[in-house]
């Protein structure tokens, strides 16, 4: 399994990484907390640690420590428009059921 | 499915509690809305996608308490036929008496006698200019709120760096009408300085060149150690890009003969002059093309040098409070770092040209000169809320470990996430386990790990006197608190009852760097384990809450409802499910829950419809109809 990104969520990724002018992954990870159990971390990368698993997609760097890729492998990241409002979204095959709005979940 | 920015390292927030902060641009003119989404500071736009929201409002009537208004584009398309009730440039008014503004104003300002704040006499009733600016505020925290996909957390307003004290807190009182926390005012030339990354680089002294719509404004910033200071500020408050407009509306009228053109014409012609300022400054020449009043077109062109030399009058005005300036900050044009451009009107390359060569400098023009001040806004907004990472806040500390507490089963629930930057208050609900529960442990530990036995307990306490009611019916708010020199307390209170209780703990306390990091290590070599181990420990948890609630429900209800047999086998049942949930099988416990719950459903139903009945007994049937 793997962590991969639609070509949308890769193209606003290069930007963001562009426009901040330093560190070159992203890190996906998740934290216990929230009103369905996790929530996810969706971050830029300046370091990789070495219990870090590196995975590479369409040109990004992707980071994930060995804990949360037990919950989000085989993740797809992706990027989308609700209204006004634009983001990333994870669509995670492990998650069971999540909150109302989905940034918290459980596996 | 949410939507999620990406943060800086270690600035992602719990589910929910995303920080997100706006910068305002709240103009004389027009206002503007910016945020950063994912590092990159933008100005947000509205359905129609303006970024500009005119600072115009238009007062319809009174609702209750709120009143009806049109506010932007909307109000100013009205404005022509209803213009006592339709407010521009209220800004001019914020924080001023009657007589600072009765000259220059058509509108009805009235004060009351108990009041030194004059009002605005609308359709609406009489509105203070407090009141005006907080439905601009209100449309661009709605737009804020709209694109972000939730509340927000503060914003950072500018105000022209000569306001006075009375001014800016018009302006706050405007802010929080309008439901904002403001976390800052800063002042218009900082936030462009800021927009640039000026206060990231090398110390020294920045000129902020402002050219809005109706004003003009010089700055002359000085930056040491982070901080900027204001050396000089000048201006001309009625010098702007409309008198660009007229200069060429002028040209026209002379080049077309027209001698007194009506309202209507005279816009038009202030519309293609607009036009025509737009082109030139991109192309060498602009057609003007406008239909007279007797049905004749007239077209001419406008060349690029033509339109210079009409305006450089103004522009070489604007250079006239640059030098009084520079002479009241007392530096020399060499002395100058940077030159900020501001303020539509910069785009004219005249201007820039003109500006460059009299402070020596090439003007930094990359950042749209509308949006320049909301987008440094924005990044001070950011700054503020705490979305930087640990390098961009040097003088911050923050939490080396995870600091949380223990519940049922043993489990740890963080609270405050590691690398949290501190001072910081974090509070989370929690509820009782039992029924008639009147007191909680609360047990406060440090660590990364998912079992308290693997964490550092740090401190316990008791919260007594909760009220008795049915387990999960308490509302216990758990608030951690981490002070700027590293100090946590932690209380509890009981939400219903107000009962409180709380303790303070210095949570870095004997910890070395070394056992930090193996406390670190050990929560990922241990990640499967302690999954499963939390697993296990939420189906035992489970386990024994079912077992509470039947044998309670048994207690109240099993003699009358059930059979003896029936009793017994429930009996059964439940200490076959306390047997199972001693072990480390979470599977079988869980299928022996399910088990469980169908053994016991004839017996909830009939419980429920013994207490329909007990409800239903004695009333009428036309009573229950009603």
């Amino acid at each position: 399994m793997a962590i991969t990104l639609t070509d949308a969520a890769a193209e606003h990724v290069v930007r963001f990484i562009d426009n901040r002018g330093k560190g070159e992954a992203l890190r996906l990870g998740v934290k216990t907390n929230g009103c369905s159990g996790m929530g996810y971390v969706l971050e830029f990368a300046d370091t990789v640690d070495e219990d870090d698993k590196v995975f590479e997609d369409k040109g990004v760097k992707i980071i994930v420590d060995p804990k949360s890729l037990l919950y989000i492998d085989g993740t797809e990241l992706d990027y989308g428009r609700e209204g006004l409002n634009e983001g990333f979204k994870f669509n995670n095959p492990n998650v069971k059921d999540a909150c109302g709005c989905g940034e918290s979940f459980n596996v | 499915m949410a939507l999620l920015q990406i943060s800086e390292p270690g600035q992602t927030t719990a589910p929910h509690q995303h920080k997100l902060a706006v910068g305002i641009d709240l103009g004389t003119t027009n206002s503007l809305v910016a945020s950063l989404k994912s590092g990159l500071a933008e100005t947000i736009a509205d359905e129609d996608g303006h970024h500009l929201l005119p600072s115009v409002v238009q007062f319809l009537g009174k609702n209750d308490d709120s009143y009806q208004t049109d506010v932007g584009h909307q109000a100013q398309q009205n404005a022509a036929n209803d213009s006592l009730n339709t407010i521009f440039s209220v800004k001019r008014y914020m924080g001023r008496g009657l007589e600072d503004i009765k000259k220059h104003s058509i509108y009805n300002f009235v004060t009351e006698k108990d009041s030194a704040v004059p009002r605005i006499r609308t359709i609406a009733g009489d509105v203070s200019a407090i009141e005006v600016s907080a439905e601009i505020l209100k449309k661009l925290k709605q737009r804020a709120v709209d694109a972000l996909g939730g509340d927000l957390t503060g914003a950072v307003i500018t105000v022209p760096a000569y306001f006075d004290d009375a001014q800016r807190q018009a302006t706050k009182d405007a802010a929080k009408l309008a439901g904002l926390n403001v976390l800052r005012l800063i002042n218009e030339p900082t936030a462009a300085a800021v927009a640039y990354g000026l206060d990231s680089g090398s110390e020294g002294i920045h000129v902020i060149y402002d050219l809005g719509g109706g004003t003009f404004d010089i700055s002359i910033l000085k930056l040491t150690k982070g901080v900027f200071e204001v050396l000089a500020t000048a201006g001309d408050s009625a010098l702007g890009g409309d008198d660009l407009d007229h200069a060429i509306t002028d040209w026209i009228l002379a080049e077309a003969q027209i001698n007194d053109p009506d309202a209507a014409l005279l816009r038009t012609i202030l519309d293609a002059a607009r036009q025509a300022k737009e082109t030139l400054s991109e192309q060498d020449s602009a057609t003007l093309t406008i239909e007279l009043a007797n049905g004749n077109i007239w077209q001419n062109e406008l060349s690029l040098s033509q339109f210079e030399k009409l305006i450089k009058p103004l522009i070489r005005k604007t250079l006239v409070p640059c030098r009084r300036t520079l002479r009241d900050a007392n530096i020399e044009a060499d002395d100058i770092q940077d030159v900020v451009m501001v303020g539509g009107s910069t785009r004219v390359p005249l201007v820039r040209q003109m500006v460059g060569e009299f402070f020596a400098t090439e003007p930094l023009v990359n950042i749209d000169p509308d949006k320049v001040v909301a987008i440094g806004a924005a990044r001070q907004a950011d700054v503020l809320v705490g979305n930087k990472s640990d390098e961009d806040m040097l003088l911050l500390d923050v939490t080396p470990l995870s600091l949380g507490l223990e519940t049922m089963g043993g489990l740890a629930e963080k609270v405050i996430h590691r690398n949290t930057t501190i001072p910081v208050a974090r509070a989370q609900d929690f509820t009782t386990f039992k029924d008639g529960q009147t007191a909680m442990a609360i047990h406060v530990v440090q660590g990364e790990r998912e079992l308290i036995s693997d964490c550092r307990s740090l401190a316990r306490f008791e919260l007594r006197g909760i009220p008795p009611m049915v387990a999960g019916a308490a509302r216990i708010r758990v608030t951690f608190q981490i002070d700027a020199d590293g100090l946590l307390s932690v209380s509890a209170k009981e939400e219903t009852s107000g009962v409180e209780s709380r303790i303070q703990v210095k949570p870095s306390y004997g910890l070395s760097d070394g056992e930090i990091e193996s406390m670190l290590k050990d929560s990922f070599s241990y990640a499967q384990d302690d999954i499963d181990a939390r697993k296990l420990r939420e189906e035992q948890v489970e386990a024994e809450r079912v077992v509470e609630a039947l044998q309670a429900a048994l207690l109240e209800d099993g003699e009358a409802l059930l059979s003896a047999e029936e009793q017994a086998a429930i009996r059964q049942a439940i200490d076959e499910l306390i047997e199972i949930s001693k072990g480390s099988e979470q599977r079988a416990i869980k299928l022996k829950i399910e088990s469980v719950d169908k053994i016991t459903a004839e017996f909830a139903q009939r419980r429920m419809d013994a207490s329909i009945n007990k409800t239903l007994a004695g009333q009428k049937v036309n009573e229950l109809n009603q």
